[in-house]
């Protein structure tokens, strides 16, 4: 038997372009379960934090892919952003409210901050040189 | 798509989202903005989202960047058109309190500043 009642795997490229691509995904793969335009946006909004966080500091901009994951059991929808790129070395301080390591790039260090708003549950796990994984899960009521 | 179309009126730089406000059309809003404040020398900023419906933390920073650029003539920067979904980003984001909220780009326009 199946883990999950229904599941999506997306490998794009670690382009700016992509960012809608994978909401519109997300977006896609919710609808059956009915959710609210608030829970669509919540769950947009999350995976598209997640999503620019490997393009931009993952990857640094430069070429990679990112593998988005989808999954759903009733009414409970997990969602993974994993890339390979440089990792991050201290993850508590990266997912302090307005903390960036790129001011100067006009980053409001808000990432984390939405991805865990407009969640349930928020996990990343990390290492360095290897790259990140973030899960999320969000329940539709 | 275009992310964004641009026009100055009456000491504003309207700038009209066509597109959801993430990191691929932020760049691109930052660089336009940026440059017709500089040619114009308008010193308000009013950010029109009647065109979209989707903004996540670069639009925000789009918005912060925005912001410390003209606050520093003594400028203003105005948002009009939020749907609720943007509204929420920008009170979560506590962009809000900085910001001038106006029913229609007609109201900011004509407020002489």
């Amino acid at each position: 038997m199946d883990k999950y009642e229904n599941e999506m795997w997306l490998t794009f490229q670690a382009k700016s372009c992509n960012e809608a691509l994978a909401r519109m995904a997300v977006a896609g793969f919710l609808t059956p379960l009915n959710p609210t335009l608030t829970e669509l946006a919540d769950a947009k909004t999350a995976v598209s934090e997640a999503v620019t966080n490997a393009i931009i500091h993952g990857y640094e901009e430069k070429e990679g892919l990112v593998e988005l994951w989808c999954a759903r059991t009733g009414k409970e929808v997990w969602f993974s952003v994993k890339d390979y790129g440089c990792g991050i070395e201290d993850i508590v301080t990266a997912m302090e409210p307005m903390y960036t390591t790129k001011p100067e790039e006009e980053r409001s260090g808000m990432g984390f901050s939405f991805m865990e708003a407009f969640t349930d549950e928020l996990l990343v796990e990390s290492v360095p040189g290897e790259g990140t994984v973030v899960k999320m899960k969000k329940i539709i009521r | 798509m275009q992310a964004a179309e641009y026009e100055i009126r009456e000491g504003w730089l309207l700038i009209r989202l066509c597109a959801d406000l993430d990191h691929h059309s932020a760049m691109a809003v930052r660089e336009t903005a940026d440059r017709m404040l500089e040619r114009s020398g308008v010193k308000n900023v009013l950010f029109d989202f009647s065109g979209i419906d989707f903004m996540d933390s670069s639009g925000i920073g789009v918005i912060m960047g925005r912001y410390r650029q003209v606050s520093f003539w003594g400028g203003r920067v105005g948002v009009t058109g939020a749907s609720e979904n943007i509204a929420r980003i920008m009170n979560f984001s506590g962009l809000n309190k900085i910001l001038s909220h106006y029913e229609t780009v007609e109201d900011a326009v004509k407020e002489t500043v």
